[in-house]
């Protein structure tokens, strides 16, 4: 009997607290456990009997990394709620300050957390020694994201901008036409992305996956949509719960999430990408095309071209959003609390982020769930991972630690995120 | 010559959202030359290298909510020439400090299947509760501008420069218009410390506290004037009771109001 183990004490490049474990047993690999460690938070407890309109500041501190997605689906969730809607220029704006976070987003993750990885780095600070001009490029485009994110929410992390119906303070169109010609250079860099991280090396490595995330009509999805998958999955978001459960495991401060029935499934870019590609917009899908990205896409460690790709988007749907704005009278719709339960759901740069509400006639929050992207891929990283290994056993310790860290990495998981959600339980 | 050797920096996280550290990341017009001046020993969202101690400077975000970080921090301290926290989880408890008004074990219920699985302390408090911090650095999320004064000054021997006085000063200077005057929203600006550069009010709302306290804050007052103007407790309590909501003086604030 050979064993041997995999041991990532302290997972780097990734937002939050995990590790990996793994057992391998002649050949066969007996356990798998992403470890999040990462402190609970108690987010869902403490927002009992908190303002509804409190709710995007409140949610945006679960992540530094991804506050406007929090914002995001709270305020969709609380508009659900006390049956509003939001159109025409606010809700625009509401994809136009996604655009940005996406484009920080996975400027920060291809680049600085994952590149390094196919490029055989330990950070972007070691790249930037060999490779200083990409890392130039890649520090800009970031900051085209953050700039957006900061001129509409009025800073990059936890903006104060984003309201329940809409906004505080309108942007004008002059200030957003101050950003048109960093959008445009922006764009530009991002095809470059493609096409640069199109050439990494890639583990030979695919698997069956079932892809869920949003679905709109006409748009690639931001803040609306049916939640579908490749496997005949068709709901809308309030339908969530009925159709997933959570599980609680003693490893993990996170709990996983499965398909009720089916078992694992993947959100995030590479989900988004099997399942919209039709919506991407003309650029986006010439850059991926060019790329060799071909449908259906199941190999994760790609992912990184499909975030390359998706911030190609985000950047031209940015421009053509600027390019249609027209400034509203008002920021915001009047929104009154009325009792009820509120959905809503939104695609976070790593997955989408489900939130419900329960109001009281007051507004006052009776009881909230939260389910983010990590926890929902929590179970096919491990799946992953269990696959992943058994081929490569004859790799050196440190070289199969690295590549399991790096499958782990295609998720640009977010433990932060992961810790705080959790299950409400009602007994 | 001999090359001086280029100071150690860690970036430590407890319960946090990443939010602080990730502000180091976001200097993208500064990281490089950054990273010219000080050697990055120990930043595990940003690199797999891990330089050992000890450390000349070491930046703290997030507030202690366990055991086990309850002890670490006292590793983080031994190893730190220096050590300075980096915004309100680090500084004050965080959000995650409204634990600290209820019964924490009817939270782990409400929250996990298995509350048997986790484990955390009643209460999330800053780490100079622990430990002797050198600098405290405000802020749900930190400034920027803040993060690089801090940096250049600790690397080369002196206090940083951020200011102690309210919002109320960085609003005037902004020229923007008084919430408290015209009746506008809630504002916590004339008790909140200063480093947003008057943000909130800019934005057509009311400061709500993300500094902190600012030095000698006079916060019955302020709660006194809202209350004239029809704010009710629930509200007040709501207002003090947020991202600093363990700091002192904004703790007693929402206490006195909680009836």
């Amino acid at each position: 009997m050979k064993s041997r183990s995999i041991k990532v004490d302290y997972l780097a490049r990734v937002e939050g607290e995990g590790g990996i474990q793994i057992k391998v047993q002649d050949k066969v690999v007996t356990d798998v456990r992403f470890d999040i460690f990462e402190p609970p938070r108690f987010f869902e407890a403490f927002l009992r009997g908190r303002m509804f309109t409190e709710a995007p500041d409140i949610t945006a501190r679960i992540c530094g990394i991804c506050p406007i997605a929090y914002q995001m689906s709270s305020i969709h969730a609380m508009e659900s709620a006390c049956g509003v809607s939001v159109t025409g220029q606010l809700r625009a704006l509401r994809r136009l300050i996604y655009c940005g976070e996406w484009i920080e987003s996975h400027a920060l993750h291809i680049y600085m957390l994952h590149a390094p990885d196919f490029l055989g780095y330990q950070d972007v600070l070691q790249m930037a020694k060999d490779h200083g001009d990409a890392v130039k490029q890649a520090l800009k485009l970031k900051k085209t994201g953050n700039e957006l994110v900061a001129l509409v929410g009025g800073r990059e992390i936890h903006p104060i901008n984003v309201r329940v119906g809409g906004f505080y303070r309108l942007p004008t169109k002059q200030e957003l036409n101050a950003l048109v010609d960093r959008l445009k250079w922006a764009r530009d860099a991002a095809v470059d992305t493609v096409r640069l991280t199109a050439t990494f090396p890639f583990p030979d490595f695919e698997r069956e996956y079932e892809y869920v995330s949003l679905r709109h009509d006409n748009e690639y999805p931001f803040n609306e949509g049916r939640l579908i998958s490749n496997k005949g999955l068709n709901i809308p978001i309030s339908e969530y719960e009925n159709n997933f459960a959570e599980e609680h495991v003693s490893y993990s401060n996170a709990l996983h999430s499965v398909l009720k029935g089916r078992g694992a499934y993947h959100v995030g870019p590479l989900a988004r990408f099997n399942l919209n590609f039709d919506r991407l917009s003309p650029v986006a899908k010439e850059a991926a095309t060019a790329a060799g990205l071909t449908l259906p896409l199941n190999n994760p460690f790609k992912s990184i071209v499909v975030r390359s790709v998706e911030t190609v988007f985000a950047c031209e749907e940015a421009l053509r959003i600027i390019q249609e704005y027209e400034m509203p009278e008002k920021p915001f719709v009047d929104v009154h609390p009325k009792a009820g339960v509120g959905y809503g759901c939104t695609e976070a740069p790593r997955g989408f982020l489900y939130h419900r509400y329960r109001l009281n006639e007051k507004g006052l929050i009776m009881d909230a769930k939260i389910i983010p992207p990590t926890s929902q891929n929590q179970k096919t990283m491990e799946l992953d991972l269990r696959e992943f290994v058994p081929p490569r056993l004859n790799l050196t310790q440190e070289k199969l630690t690295w590549q399991c860290e790096q499958a782990i990495r295609n998720y640009d998981p977010c433990i932060s995120c992961a810790t705080h959600f959790v299950r409400l339980d009602i007994r | 010559m001999k090359k001086e050797r280029k100071p150690k920096l860690a970036i430590w996280k407890f319960s946090s959202c990443d939010g602080c550290q990730l502000s180091l990341l976001d200097c993208e017009d500064e990281l490089l030359a950054v990273a010219e001046n000080i050697e990055i020993a120990n930043f595990p969202e940003a690199s797999r290298l891990v330089v050992k101690g000890p450390y000349d400077l070491s930046l703290v975000e997030g507030s202690i909510t366990t055991p086990h970080d309850a002890e670490r921090i006292h590793q983080v301290r031994r190893s730190s020439k220096v050590l300075v926290t980096i915004g309100a989880c680090a500084t004050a408890g965080g959000i995650q400090a409204l634990r600290n008004f209820k019964d924490v074990r009817e939270f782990t219920s409400i929250v996990y299947a298995t509350p048997s699985y986790i484990e955390t302390l009643n209460k999330s408090t800053p780490i100079t509760d622990h430990v002797f911090v050198d600098f405290e650095l405000r802020g749900c999320p930190i400034s920027k501008v803040q993060l690089v004064e801090v940096l250049s000054a600790f690397l080369n021997g002196r206090k940083p420069t951020t200011p102690t006085y309210s919002v109320c000063l960085e609003c005037k200077r902004r020229g923007t218009v008084c919430g408290l005057v015209t009746h506008g929203p809630p504002c916590l600006g004339p008790v909140t410390q200063a480093g947003c550069d008057a943000l909130c009010p800019s934005y057509h709302r009311g400061c709500f506290g993300c500094f902190g306290p600012k030095e000698t804050p006079n916060t019955p007052s302020l709660a006194e004037y809202w209350k004239g103007l029809g704010m009710k407790n629930l509200e007040l309590l709501h207002l003090f009771r947020s991202y600093n909501a363990y700091a002192e003086s904004f703790r007693k604030e929402s206490e006195a109001h909680e009836k």
